[in-house]
């Protein structure tokens, strides 16, 4: 077959898009949207690599910094926020084996995790509206060095990405706690009791014990769905809050930037950034893990009460460990500095610890197993956080925090080692196992490009972070610019290793595209000829 | 004091044996479990070895470092410790105003920086000529930002922000600017 053949109809034109449900057609638009913006993020942070060795004649500095504020947005609410919301969309329904609340409503999310994200970072690209994602009070108000019209529409944007967070916290816990139409009443109560701990707290405390009502991964998407709930509100009331000075200032006034407190501020954003990197992340993670580790070996998890309890722990961690943030502000109350900052983040050691050693034992207990590309991506994640954790406990101790913070160790082995090779991998893992089951059985294009996609990622990831690092020990501050070749040895190196990073990407891409065929991924955002709710069809 | 370089020296050959030794596990862990072996379920008594190992870790790190990093506690404690020396210095506009062209310092003293913001959230920390950095805090408008530090070898030093306040902020850097010196050094 010729390569323009395969590439308009796929590998062997195994993909048959007629065949899917709206529930398939759903969960893949979902991971076309994420891959399409983990493209933009690759390419953001290597045009950020390039500009760290040397800055680029043609990007002025406030358009890099524009770059870098929309960077880890794109990545995040764009793409990791999709292929993840996409995912659970279609898996809690699945493995619940009842029907998704509202399949409309999952793509009125999708659409608008798209839409919103494009507005923001071509927002940013326009009017190189640069605060960063942190947006430390009052700097995101700071209409002296920002565009307002352009700030204004980069906070719309978010604020849309956030509203189809809030459909997809409804659709999950609706799906989960709801009766579908002639079925026999669900116990939506104890449903979501289940779901988010709460019963097995009480069975905890008591000698009556009850079965679960709900399976592990649903009751990790759950718990994270919380996490996510809370921070789709801060993110939201933040960008009222920075919209309200935004229009007052189109409206001719100037509002008085002290009448917010700067602290109280950064505390409160951090409370609500933290619950996607300290929370949602980490319990997803997990749950995913516990997830593929059980489909990878075809047996029950190890010490399953046990890592339920964990998630339950890591949830009530993630709603009081945002301190480690502000352990260089020194106004921050020393008791939340020691008892949040380092006591409680250390928690997140012992159970992002127990979630690593719970799955490694239970693959162990099914060897030989066969070293497919789902595992050794599983097994690459596991990697990532095993790597990323520990590098952020030492940064959340108040002695080492006041020569780590704010350099690129804090970016590179702790952020991106976890973000690229702790959770992308953990994601590509499933993306691996499900393509399958989500295309009715289409044939991978190529091995030997998910093998390369598999070597180039992990080394690129892990050299990325740790160049990064070895900067940040010798004093490279992150969010800043050396112009005169500072740490050039290991910038070449951390860019050489992105290289990597992107390259993997476009043979993972280009591997997805040739397997499906073009006509079969515009066909993915078409409507199913199929008039189910059922995850896949029924033959 | 024991010197900051010497600390992240510490730290870097600490987290590369970790990162060598859980690389050396995972590659030996990916090969093994392809092989062929007797599936047993592992003991609950590992796991729970296991959780105790992570507690002690977990904790331990910071009481390590309070006992072997002086800073730690001095910052800690720096409300009831009297400083030898005070340097009031403002920030607006994306410049430092320091109380004097040159902050001279002796060793050994306990030095207190006062920074104080007029308008946005920025940084500040001291870099040796190498770059590297001696230690930092923020610096948030409207509230206090001390630092105690003290020197005990003499060196000079660049004041960098360390935060980013936008664009503007990137060259916020006031160079060999802090002078500590020691006896007739």
């Amino acid at each position: 077959m010729s390569f323009i053949h395969t590439l308009v109809n796929g590998e062997q034109e195994s993909f048959k898009p007629a065949t899917l449900t709206p529930m398939q057609k759903m969960i893949l638009r979902f991971v076309v949207v994420g891959l399409v913006y983990y493209g933009f993020a690759v390419v953001e942070g290597m045009i950020m690599r390039l500009y760290e060795i040397t800055p680029i004649p043609t990007v002025p500095t406030q358009q890099f910094f524009a770059i870098m504020t929309a960077h880890p947005l794109v990545g995040i609410f764009g793409s990791t926020y999709a292929i993840v919301f996409g995912t659970f969309l279609f898996l809690v329904p699945f493995l619940m084996k009842k029907p998704l609340w509202s399949i409309p409503l999952a793509n009125w999310t999708c659409g608008l995790l798209a839409v919103g994200t494009f507005t923001f970072w071509f927002a940013g690209f326009l009017s190189e509206y640069a605060p960063l994602y942190t947006l430390y009070w009052p700097l995101p108000a700071d209409f002296t060095q920002f565009s307002l019209w352009g700030g204004t529409f980069f906070i719309v944007g978010i604020a849309l990405v956030m509203v189809g967070t809030v459909l997809f916290v409804v659709n999950i816990f609706k799906t989960i706690s709801y009766t579908p139409s002639g079925w026999a009443k669900q116990p939506a109560g104890a449903l979501i009791a289940s779901a988010l701990g709460l019963s097995g707290l009480q069975a905890f405390f008591s000698k009556n014990k009850k079965e679960h009502l709900v399976s592990l991964p649903v009751a990790a998407i759950a718990r994270g769905t919380v996490d996510t709930a809370l921070n789709a509100g801060i993110i939201l009331f933040t960008g009222v809050l920075i919209l309200v000075y935004m229009v007052a200032a189109l409206l001719g006034h100037d509002l008085r930037h002290s009448a917010v407190d700067a602290l109280l501020y950064k505390n409160w954003f951090w409370w609500g950034l933290d619950l996607i990197a300290d929370g949602l992340v980490l319990i997803f993670v997990a749950g995913t893990w516990y997830l593929l580790a059980t489909l990878i070996t075809g047996k029950k998890l190890y010490m399953e009460n046990f890592a339920r309890a964990a998630l339950f722990v890591e949830l009530v961690v993630s709603w009081t460990v945002w301190s480690h943030h502000l352990m260089s502000d020194q106004a921050q109350p020393g008791i939340l500095k020691t008892v949040s900052g380092e006591m409680v983040t250390a928690f997140e050691l012992i159970t992002q610890g127990l979630a690593f050693f719970i799955t490694l034992v239970t693959l162990w207990s099914a060897r030989p197993l066969k070293m497919t590309h789902p595992l050794k991506f599983l097994l690459g994640g596991l990697l990532g956080f095993a790597l990323a954790v520990p590098a952020g406990i030492m940064q959340a101790d108040l002695g080492l925090n006041r020569i780590l913070h704010n350099t690129q160790w804090i970016i590179g082995p702790h952020v991106h080692v976890a973000v690229l090779v702790g959770l992308t991998m953990t994601l590509y893992s499933a993306i691996y196992l499900l393509f399958p089951i989500v295309t009715n059985g289409a044939k991978l294009y190529s091995e030997k490009l998910a093998v390369f996609h598999f070597w180039a990622h992990l080394l690129g990831g892990i050299g990325m972070g740790a160049f990064m690092g070895m900067a940040g020990l010798q004093g490279m501050l992150r969010r800043s610019l050396y112009v005169h070749g500072e740490f050039n040895g290991y910038m070449i190196l951390a860019a050489l290793s992105g290289a990597l990073l992107l390259f993997a990407f476009l043979a993972f891409f280009f591997n997805i595209v040739m397997s499906l065929g073009l006509k079969g991924v515009l066909a993915i955002f078409t409507p199913s000829a199929l008039d189910t709710k059922d995850p896949l069809p029924a033959n | 004091m024991v010197d900051s370089s010497i600390v992240l020296w510490g730290q870097t050959l600490a987290y590369t044996f970790y990162v060598l030794a859980i690389m050396a596990l995972m590659g030996w862990f990916a090969w093994r479990v392809t092989q062929p072996g007797e599936s047993r379920d592992a003991k609950p008594a590992l796991f729970y070895s296991f959780v105790a190992f992570l507690v002690v870790v977990g904790v331990s790190l910071h009481f390590i470092t309070y006992y072997t990093i002086p800073w730690k506690p001095m910052d800690m404690h720096r409300a009831t410790i009297t400083p030898d020396k005070v340097f009031n210095i403002s920030v607006a506009s994306h410049t430092f105003t320091l109380p004097s062209e040159k902050l001279l310092v002796s060793c050994d003293d306990k030095v207190l920086f006062n920074v104080t913001s007029g308008d946005l959230t920025y940084g500040f920390g001291l870099f040796r000529n190498d770059h590297s950095m001696l230690f930092q805090m923020q610096v948030v408008p409207g509230h206090k930002n001390d630092l105690l530090w003290q020197f005990d070898k003499p060196g000079v030093y660049t004041i960098r922000s360390t935060e980013y306040s936008g664009p503007a902020g990137v060259n916020m850097t006031l160079k060999d600017v802090v002078v500590v010196s020691c006896g007739k050094s």
